[in-house]
This record gives structure tokens, sequence and C-alpha cells, in this order.
């Protein structure tokens, strides 16, 4: 192989430059970084649906009900487990309501995935205590 | 059983005089709310609209223009091209320019202030301009807007012939008081286009009037005496339908609208 020394130079270079997410991650302590969920600080043990649902669905479901409230003025929300009526509004209804410690519980799981929900943009949300 | 001529007339009246006291008596109990709501629960309401009687505006009153832009965290810019506008006071000249034509209306009226806000519509052009549909008409004629779905193209801006609509240029939030932010109204966010929306977020079917409104008759002490009415124009029996007969037949007063010409069928009148 001609170049032997400059090619293999190169890879490691290339890899050490690839794989630089991991190394910073390792480094800075974020790799080892465990999901802190912190339940509603008002003791509720259930959500609108089953936790495994509002864990896979919660984004489709706040979809569901922006459309259905601001086009459809349907604001009445019939959970499918429970059959509890609740009002489909984000601010009123779940953060209000449960999750009052939304840097805990919302904002954890987001930062951890890296999401950027663009939510609070607009809606408001009363400042935690 | 044979029927005579006589028994089948005298039960067809008692059943006609029957569907006639059902009929009134359903809308003399809607009657108690502006806005009646169907049995369903769905929108009853035809045709929202207001009326406004600028005669009764007080001389440097904007009680309804505060409470509007307070409760739904309408912005105060610093800069003036950025500015947002739901509901504000303009003169007789720029609300109705194709009037300045007549001389002695001109004469009259040139430097009146008028309040002006969007019309909602019944033929709504920016509704027709809107290429993602997020502004839309409700079954009840409010034109809404749905900020999730605005893009920022601003075609319904050019579309509305009363400058109803304003683009947010900047983040709201610059020119709002983080202490005075009403929580339980959204902000908006840079790169949509917002006006006002009838109030639709209160619960117009279970009484509540819009905040201008509110903010009026609070002032004024009454709804009769108030400059602002609001209800179901298709309702017969509405406030809003009542004033505006007692406003044209006793008080004498021509109902105005803006740019008519322009066959948008605007649902705010003037009294004038």
């Amino acid at each position: 192989m001609y170049d032997k020394g400059k090619i293999v130079i190169g890879v490691i270079l290339f890899l050490a430059l690839f794989t630089i997410p991991f190394w910073y991650s390792q480094a800075t302590g974020e790799a080892d970084r465990k999901l802190d969920l912190k339940p509603p600080p008002n003791g509720a043990t259930q959500c609108v649906e089953s936790a495994g649902y509002m864990r896979a669905k919660h984004m489709d479901l706040l979809n569901d009900w922006r459309n259905q409230v601001v086009r459809g003025e349907d604001r009445t929300y019939v959970s499918k487990l429970t059959g509890e009526t609740f009002d489909k509004s984000l601010t009123d209804t779940c953060l209000e309501q449960c999750h009052t410690n939304k840097s805990q519980f919302c904002d954890e799981c987001h930062s951890y995935l890296g999401v950027k929900p663009s939510c609070w943009d607009c809606h408001n949300i009363v400042e935690e205590e | 059983m044979e029927l005579t001529r006589r028994e089948f007339l005298k039960m067809a009246g008692f059943a006609s005089a029957g569907v006639v006291v059902a009929a009134s008596a359903g809308s003399l109990l809607a009657g108690c709310s502006p806005v009646a709501k169907s049995a369903d629960g769905s929108l009853k309401g035809k045709q929202l609209a207001m009326l406004i009687v600028p005669s009764r505006c007080e001389e440097g009153c904007d009680e309804c223009i505060r409470a509007c832009h307070l409760n739904h965290n309408v912005p105060n810019l610093a800069n003036k091209k950025h500015e947002i506008k739901w509901i504000w006071q303009t003169e007789f000249q720029h609300a109705f320019p194709e009037y300045m034509e007549n001389e002695l209306l001109k004469e009259r009226m040139e430097g009146v202030p008028f309040l002006v806000l969007c019309n909602h519509c019944a033929n709504p052009p920016c509704v027709r301009a809107c290429p993602t549909k997020a502004t839309f008409k409700r079954e009840d004629g409010a034109v809404m807007m749905d900020y999730h779905r605005c893009i920022g193209c601003r075609f319904c801006v050019a579309a509305c012939p009363y400058g109803a609509r304003s683009f947010n240029f900047e983040d709201p939030r610059n020119g709002l008081d983080k202490s005075k932010i009403n929580p339980n109204f959204p902000t908006r966010t840079k790169g949509v286009v917002e006006k006002c929306n009838f109030c639709t977020e209160l619960n117009l079917y279970g009484g509540d009037l819009p905040y201008c409104v509110q903010a009026c008759i609070k002032k004024k002490g009454s709804q009769e005496a108030s400059a602002l009415v609001f209800g179901d124009l298709a309702d017969e029996h509405s406030v809003i339908h009542t004033a505006l007969e007692h406003l044209q037949k006793e008080e004498k007063l021509i109902p105005l609208r803006r740019k008519e010409i322009a066959g948008t069928q605007p649902k705010v009148y003037y009294l004038v």
C-alpha cells in the first residue's frame, strides 16, 4: 500500500472526529444521565389514558385536542380508559391540574431526547414556585 | 274510526297551536343568553355580529381596547411598523373613505373617532385567500384564526379591505409585561397573522359577552347605554336584533357598514 502512514493517520483522524459526539457526552457526563421524571406533585397516579399510551402518543393526543378545540369547538375529552371527562386544554388540564412541575417532567424528557416542541412559544406557563 | 270534517279541523287546529307554543317556549328559554345554543350543544348562532354606536363613546375612553388587548395578550411594541391591533380607534374619514366624496357628510363627520375591528364578514376575502385554511369561518359566522396552521404568507392581510389583520414581525412577548400576561390565553409567535376573534374562547353560548362589550357595559352602566352590542343577528329575539330595530326606528340612526361595495358582507354595523 502506498502512503500507508498518511492513510492510517487520516483514518484515525477521521474516526476521532466522527465519534466526537460520543467522546464529548462521555466527557461531560451526559452519557450517564438517567431520565428522572417526577410524578405530579398533587399525587395523581392516572393520566387521561394509560401511561404507555401517553408516553408514546401524547403528542398525537395533544394535536388532536388542538384541532378539535380550535376548528371544531369540541372541548370535552372522554377517556377511553376510565370514561372520565376532561377539558381539552394543555394549560388548564395537563399543566395546572397535575403536571405543575413542568421542568421536572415535560422539559426533563424533552431535553433528554433532544426534542424541542414549539407549544410553549405561545401557550403560557404559570411560573413554577 | 270515522272522522267528520269538523273533528279533523279541530284536531289540526290543536296540533298547530301546540307546535307554535312549543317553539316559542324554546326561544323564550333560549333568550337568557345573547346567543342561543342548540339542545345538542352545537353552535346554534347563525351570524354573530356587533353594533357600534359611536355617539355613545365618551371622549378619551379606551376601556374596550384595553380590556381586549389585556385579555388577549396583544403586545404593545415599540416599533410602530410592528404594531399589533385587534380593536382600535380611527377617524371617520379613514374608516369610511368612500363617504368623503359626500361633502355634507365630510363636513359633519370628518375627525369623529370610530372604533374599528375585524368585521367578521359573511363573505370573508381573507378566508378565500388563505392557502392553508388557517383562517376559516365558523358555523356561527365568526371568522377565526388557527395560529398553528398559519404559515405567515400574509395573503389574508392583503385580502382584508379593512386592515384588520396584523402580522407578528417579532416575538410578541417582547411587547408584553410578563406579570400581566393572561395565562389562559396563548400569546402568538413570530411569523403568524392575528386579529380579533370575537372572544370565541369565552362561553358566548353560556351568557358571556366579548371583553370589549363587557368593558363598555361596565363603563356605561347598562347594555342599553353601551356603545357596543353583541349577539346573533340571525336570531330575531336576540339583544342585537332588538337593539338594531330600536336604534333605527326610535333613535333614527342609520346603519353603516365599512366598504360595503367590496361585497364582503361585514357584520360590524355602525349606527350614525
